[in-house]
């Protein structure tokens, strides 16, 4: 192909006005993110001259005994919100797909509420019920008394998982489902055998939605958090409420890099998994 | 076909009947106590009385509050109609560019978006802050300035004013499209890739200009994508609590915040319970709305 050629009439990103606009909105959305990251590791406090490359700042991070407690909770809590987000989140999906029965409707409807309810609504919900109606205990030991966050961290994440799982499913031929019946697999052998594996890959997808959207909140944990409950987020709040501080660059930089280090994992993942369990329509 | 439930009780159950009582119990049941609690008052310190009482909604739409409110709407708006501004044609390219620059250009918009919402906007404040990048850049470029305008022999440049970027409207509503601007792009995509590439093709073999083809053929086309893009960037954009926290003034207050306020510091509930109710319906009327135009579109083509 000559490169010199003009751009064909559908070729839109081989125009410059459009290569501009890209870099632009790259600029826009990356600028920011990469200062920091820049400015984790310079030897100046409050200066945008370079004075000098150092790791004092994550030193200090990693010393800040608060923020370390944080970052932990924050990844104790999504994973297990995880895990029972991607259980409860199959398993409705899983009893929309297959069945009918009265009521499926509203039950949509209300599986939709935690999606499209704004996140103060459901984070005041929250601090009342768990203040009113089930006080979480206080002072139990350390994975217990995130207990109350994790099960509102649940109930945002797993409606997600279940519009996930529900996508996928509908590519699922319910024939096979019956051949497995008529071979003589019982029902728990044909949602393992048959089901599980078609489902696999939205499941990977679901487990890293629920995980994101557990580490990212903010919200909904600053009303459930009780006082000795703090996650890498709030902690992050409260210290930037305070001033802008390298130790805040450097955590942050830790969580960018970790977060992109995931999402490299999950998305090599979920191509394997897809790849392997899929019945011929993984391109879709 | 789907199964009648009566066909398989167990299974049915067993599937059903955990995400059910998760779903009943720690959402919904919370969310109708807070509806209660709007139709209460305070009784004592702690104790809060149910009497069915409107008293709460009228104060909501009071001037003071009623202000806010409309203040919410409207920087949920702008940054809706500028995302969609500053998406529209990213979208467009994503849409248009090969397999492999997809994949990558779709990286490149979801990155931001799984990266932590409260890091982006503290990245926004060290980019706006007095003694931020933006205003150290501009005070090493007025040096810069006055040193070789005293080289000229002109007059020198005086104290260099940062400029106030941040805790106002303006930090706010940039903000607001930095963190929501992904919400907006990925819907458009998904719309504009349906799209049926010939009917451009067409319309530009016919003679039409590319902007012209693409207020006439691409937007009434996809406008049902560009609806839900609305949708789901305005959605959060109403209910945002942390850009206008962190961000914005005293005079940049969201309903949110207003929110947060009753409930934590001012300590009346019903009042908060009242509030968040309304935010509600005002997402509520906009999910209709939408479902309204998108039946609509299919009949008026």
């Amino acid at each position: 192909m000559a490169k010199k050629s003009a751009p064909g009439p559908l070729e839109y990103l081989r125009r410059w006005q459009m290569q501009a606009w890209l870099a632009a909105v790259a600029i826009f959305l990356y600028a920011p993110l990469i200062a920091l990251m820049a400015f984790s590791f310079n030897d100046s406090r409050r200066n945008i001259v370079w004075k000098g490359f150092t790791l004092k700042y994550y030193e200090k991070a990693f010393n800040n005994a608060g923020l370390i407690e944080a970052f932990g909770n924050s990844l104790t809590i999504a994973a297990i919100s995880t895990v029972v987000s991607v259980a409860l989140g199959a398993m409705v999906a899983l009893a929309l797909w297959r069945f009918r029965f009265p009521g499926k409707t509203a039950l949509n409807g209300a599986l939709a509420l935690p999606i499209v309810v704004p996140e103060i609504c459901m984070g005041v919900a929250m601090l009342v019920f768990f203040a009113k109606v089930m006080p979480w205990p206080q002072g139990m030991v350390w994975p217990l008394n995130l207990g109350a966050i994790i099960i509102a961290h649940v109930s945002f994440s797993f409606p997600f998982v279940a519009v996930v799982v529900r996508a996928r499913m509908t590519s699922f031929n319910r024939e096979m489902e019956e051949a497995a019946r008529d071979l003589g697999a019982g029902e728990w052998r044909t949602i393992k055998d048959v089901i599980l594996p078609h489902m696999a890959p939205s499941l990977v997808a679901g487990a890293l939605l629920a995980f994101t959207l557990s580490l990212d909140d903010f919200v909904i944990t600053f009303f459930t958090a009780g006082p000795d409950t703090v996650t890498f987020p709030v902690k992050v709040y409260s210290m930037v409420r305070f001033s802008v501080t390298p130790e805040v660059n450097a955590a942050s930089t830790i969580l960018i890099v970790l977060t992109v280090i995931l999402t490299a994992v999950a998305l090599k993942l979920q191509g394997n998994s897809a790849a392997t369990a899929g019945h011929g329509g993984e391109k879709s | 076909m789907e199964q009648s439930w009566k066909q398989a009780k167990a299974v049915f159950a067993g599937a059903l009947g955990p995400p059910l009582f998760w779903l009943v119990l720690f959402f919904l049941v919370p969310l109708a106590i807070v509806w209660a609690y709007s139709f209460g008052h305070n009784d004592g310190l702690t104790e809060i009385a149910i009497t069915g009482t409107f008293k709460n909604y009228a104060r909501a739409i009071e001037p003071l509050y009623l202000k806010i409110f409309l203040k919410s709407a409207w920087v949920a708006a702008i940054t809706t109609g500028l995302c969609l501004v500053i998406g529209f044609p990213v979208a467009l390219a994503i849409t248009f560019a090969s397999e492999k620059t997809k994949t990558w250009l779709l990286l490149l918009i979801m990155l931001p978006f799984w990266t932590n919402l409260l890091i982006r906007t503290y990245a926004l404040i060290a980019v706006l802050r007095t003694e931020g990048y933006v205003n150290m850049g501009l005070e090493w470029l007025w040096k810069g300035g006055g040193t070789v305008a005293a080289l000229l022999g002109l007059q020198p440049f005086g104290d260099f004013q940062p400029l106030e970027l941040l805790h106002n409207n303006f930090a706010v509503i940039l903000g607001l499209i930095y963190v929501h601007l992904p919400f907006m792009v990925l819907p458009l995509y998904s719309a504009l890739d349906r799209l049926d590439k010939s009917l451009l093709e067409a319309s530009l073999d016919l003679g039409a200009g590319h902007l012209q083809t693409l207020f006439k053929v691409v937007v009434p086309l996809a406008l049902p994508g560009i609806a839900s893009g609305v949708l789901i960037t305005f959605i959060p954009a109403l209910g945002a609590y942390l850009t206008p926290d962190l961000l914005g003034g005293p005079d940049s207050q969201m309903i949110a915040n207003v929110i947060e306020r009753q409930f934590k510091r001012a300590n009346d509930w019903p009042f908060g319970a009242a509030m968040s109710f309304l935010l509600m319906y005002m997402t509520f009327i906009a999910i209709a709305l939408q479902a309204v135009l998108s039946r609509k579109t299919p009949e008026a083509k």
